[in-house]
């Protein structure tokens, strides 16, 4: 197992690196610099501006020269500076990082803790009423954009009932933790409604599969009561592509959720990155996107670790 | 009690128990909502509307235009003039005149840690200005200024290399503390990190308007406090604070559940936003819309054979019922436009010539440039080429994208095939637009400033091209020698009254070329308290905030 784990951390470290590289590439290639982007709106910059700014932000310069430039300097542990927030990227990152990794791991704990029992026991009475009612509910929620759950969550709970806060990451001037989980609870329901969705749906088939299996009729026919055979047998074994599912969505869900970021006014990485590629902010865009990819593949690999705790086969292989 | 029931209960219970806290009712205080988080605080670096705006608590120009579009002195005592002897034609070293303009910064001006703001300052914002490691984005305004003389504390001279109308607007001049930014500007090319703005934004030795920022979280919020040291009039809030939320619906919800008190017109909420939220009848808010300097035009790509025949380009504006038009896109708030001057500027021509829409006279043009309507509807010249254009502009902006489609449809009346094809913002202004790469026509917008020389836009060598590395900002390549006689005439010409008669025929040449085809000037929308008051939108670049200290409660 610790070879295996190794042998992955070492794949995922070439991973990161040929992806900093097509990142940085992909970036830079996309068209319009961020001098000339200033500068299409603003007759008053001459042309003499723009070619010293190019010069100053080295952007005059190939991008395979910037990036062996980049690449040098994070190897020591510097990532640059960032062109939109005039600070250093890491301290741009900090708090972005910290409030999306706030709201992601809420919003799928909450997403996880209800859909799958209520995925298991739907599974359990499947093509029964309470099967119809989950899978309406599970329908709904994905079907449902998650912007439109967020402006009708803060309708009901910001404006109509004044329960919650309608945007932001904590009151002005800082009010503590309950604070900050007041905030927080908007975006996370709205998040957790659409994960819902997803993984019950997942949870249900996994389990149906799992329970048709030969296995549970002979753990059955040796005398094992059904919740025994449910918890300690089906639902480990149903859990493994759900646990494959959840570790490909940490990376979208760290980068992809801007429309929640937007909706309620949260500084979070999914913005910090959009804004960052669409305002050619390369060094910004490059971390965010790396940091996004390291989720995934960090992902991938707790849940090869999983596996092995899950199905002891899987780790002996 | 079954376990479901008493998990509802607790989770109801606990939402009861947090009620309370919500909100922030504080007395004296003013939340306002901005769409945008300024990209630094450093007043030479990067220049957006955003930064515009939250400096305008915080610091004042030496010189600025107000509401009225008047050039004033706002840290200066007395706006010099030819006039009143305070600025005067010399004759530079190397033979060719240059205007000496004598300022007096206000007396009682102090930065917020009470250190004076005196010529000093001035002498070190001139030398960061002009260097060319600073980062400074418009670096236009110090490089026309030969040389600084600091008469005392207090009065300094400025040499400017030529003589130009705008001799007395130093808007740009942006006044850096030199106590607190000398030592981070030792290395330049590391000034625009090292700034204390970047690193210790809300010292107040870094302001010296009404306002200073106590409190800065950047991407979210910004939370000003009066300055002690501010010399003029005291402002009424004791606390404002900037929230930033970036789309509509969410500025509408903020504004509902009561975070937010108002919304800046400068950077909040779109037209059609603001227009459905007055729609729904909210008594306790006045929405304003007010016109600003964002020119909407459609550039013609004068080297396209079609289009190098101003009959045609003509015609497409005959052809195009602007009235109808702005009233689908923005319920009429907005206004035509009939050149790059906005109707608001002083050297506004009232007669220009106007593009009522006419479609008999556009078939008319079309006829006499050779496009004869042919049985399929469309126009075709005598060599048999199809009268086809290609109109592109951003992709996802839908005002821009209705506009297209009324375009379309109004020219393939007139028997003129159009076709649209979008690109997203960043390759169309970054590849397109200012490559000269569109083959047609590209709708886009302008800022620009009163009384704006529209040199970058429409001057001759200011096509931009592969051999000045595509720069310059005639994107569509038009040229005229008599337009380019024009803007060193304007430029040059001190004189109010014959620069007015220069402007008339600058415009009425731009209106005969159309160079562009003028939509129209976009409007903001202002959604304020009723209980505001005192809050007057300039439309142009300078921001409501900078005239804070008017700004007052009346319940």
């Amino acid at each position: 197992m610790l070879r295996h784990v190794s042998l992955r951390l070492v794949q995922s470290l070439l991973t990161l690196l040929v992806m900093s590289f097509l990142i940085y590439g992909l970036i830079s290639l996309m068209p319009g610099d961020p001098i000339s982007l200033m500068a299409a709106g603003s007759p008053s910059m001459t042309p003499e501006d723009v070619a010293r700014l190019k010069a100053l932000y080295g952007i005059d310069r190939p991008w395979t020269l910037r990036y062996g430039h980049w690449l040098g300097a994070a190897l020591e542990g510097d990532l640059g500076y960032s062109r939109l927030s005039a600070q250093s990227v890491t301290s741009t990152l900090i708090s972005p990082l910290t409030n999306s990794l706030a709201l992601m791991t809420c919003a799928l704990s909450l997403a996880l803790l209800i859909a799958l029992p209520v995925g298991v026991l739907a599974a359990l009475r499947q093509g029964r009423a309470l099967d119809h009612v989950f899978n309406i509910a599970a329908f709904a929620a994905i079907s449902l954009p998650v912007f439109w759950i967020g402006l009708v969550f803060i309708i009901i709970f910001a404006v109509g009932l004044s329960w919650l806060p309608a945007s932001g990451v904590e009151t002005v001037g800082g009010g503590g933790g309950i604070d900050r989980l007041r905030h927080l609870a908007l975006p996370v329901l709205a998040l957790a409604v659409a994960g819902f969705g997803h993984y019950m749906r997942y949870m249900r088939a996994s389990m149906i599969a799992v329970l048709r299996q030969d296995w549970i009729r002979t753990a059955r026919a040796k005398g094992l009561s059904w919740p025994q055979v449910v918890l300690r047998h089906a639902m480990r074994n149903a859990l493994i592509p759900v646990i494959t599912i959840l570790s490909l969505d940490l990376g979208t869900l760290f980068s992809g959720i801007v429309v929640t970021e937007t909706v309620f006014a949260y500084p979070g990485m999914g913005k910090l990155i959009y804004d960052a590629v669409t305002g050619a902010d390369y060094n910004l865009a490059l971390a965010g996107l790396m940091l996004a990819t390291g989720l995934t593949l960090s992902g991938s690999l707790l849940a090869d670790c999983a596996y092995g705790l899950l199905d002891p086969r899987i780790g002996d292989r | 009690m079954s376990p479901c029931r008493h998990f509802v209960l607790s989770v109801f219970s606990l939402l009861l128990a947090l009620a309370p806290q919500c909100g922030w009712a504080e007395t004296n205080q003013l939340v306002i909502g901005l769409s945008q988080f300024p990209t630094n605080f450093n007043p030479l670096i990067d220049t957006t509307v955003a930064k515009s705006y939250v400096l305008g608590f915080a610091r004042r120009p030496l010189t600025l235009y107000d509401k009225d579009w008047n050039l004033v002195c706002m840290l200066c005592t007395q706006l010099p003039t030819i006039e009143n002897g305070q600025a005067i034609v010399e004759v530079q070293p190397d033979g060719h005149k240059g205007i000496a303009v004598t300022y007096t910064i206000q007396p009682d001006a102090r930065w917020g840690d009470g250190v004076p703001v005196t010529t000093k300052d001035i002498l070190f914002s001139w030398k960061v200005g002009v260097h060319p490691d600073s980062g400074v984005s418009h670096g236009e305004m110090f490089r026309r200024i030969r040389s600084i003389d600091a008469k005392d504390a207090k009065t300094f001279t400025v040499h400017l290399n030529k003589v130009s109308f705008d001799y007395n607007a130093i808007n740009d001049f942006e006044i850096l503390p030199a106590h607190m930014e000398e030592d981070a500007f030792s290395t330049p090319a590391d000034y625009k990190n090292k700034s204390r703005y970047e690193t210790d934004p809300t010292n107040p030795g870094l302001y010296f308007g009404p306002y200073h920022p106590t409190t800065v979280v950047r991407g979210q919020y910004i939370v000003f406090e009066p300055n002690p040291t501010w010399y003029g009039k005291k402002p009424a809030f004791g606390k404002i604070i900037v929230k930033v939320i970036e789309t509509t619906p969410a500025l509408e919800a903020n504004l509902l559940s009561g975070d937010i008190d108002m919304v800046a017109g400068e950077l909040g909420m779109t037209v059609d936003g603001a227009i459905a939220f007055e729609r729904r009848q909210r008594p306790e808010w006045v929405v304003t819309y007010k016109p600003e300097l964002f020119y909407e035009q459609i550039t013609a790509n004068v080297e396209n054979p079609i289009l190098a025949d101003k009959r045609v380009r003509q015609a497409l504006l005959y052809g195009l019922d602007r009235q109808t038009l702005i009233q689908q896109i923005s319920q009429g708030k907005q206004p035509i436009a009939n050149s790059d001057v906005s109707a608001m500027d002083w050297c506004a021509d009232p007669n220009i010539k106007t593009y009522a829409f006419d479609p008999k006279k556009a078939a008319e043009l079309l006829d006499a440039a050779g496009w004869t309507i042919g049985s399929d509807g469309v126009r075709r010249n005598a060599k048999g080429d199809k009268l086809a254009v290609e109109l592109m502009t951003t992709a996802g902006n839908r005002s821009r994208e209705a506009i297209e489609l009324i375009a379309q449809q109004a020219w393939k009346r007139l028997g003129i095939e159009v076709t649209l094809r979008n690109q997203p913002a960043r390759t169309f202004f970054g590849d397109t637009v200012l490559k000269h790469a569109f083959p047609s026509l590209a709708l886009f917008a302008w800022s620009s400033f009163p009384e704006s020389l529209p040199r970058t836009t429409l001057a001759s060598d200011m096509a931009p091209v592969q051999a000045n590395n595509f720069a310059g900002q005639n994107t569509g390549g038009y040229k005229n020698p008599e337009m380019d006689r024009l803007l060193d005439a304007i430029e040059g010409e001190l004189d109010k009254e014959r620069r007015r008669s220069l402007w008339y025929q600058l415009q009425a040449l731009y209106a005969e070329d159309l160079p562009a085809l003028p939509l129209t000037f976009h409007a903001v929308p202002f959604v304020l308290p009723k209980w505001l008051k005192g809050v007057e939108p300039t439309g142009h670049q300078y921001p409501t905030t900078l005239w804070v200290e008017n700004w007052r409660i009346e319940k």
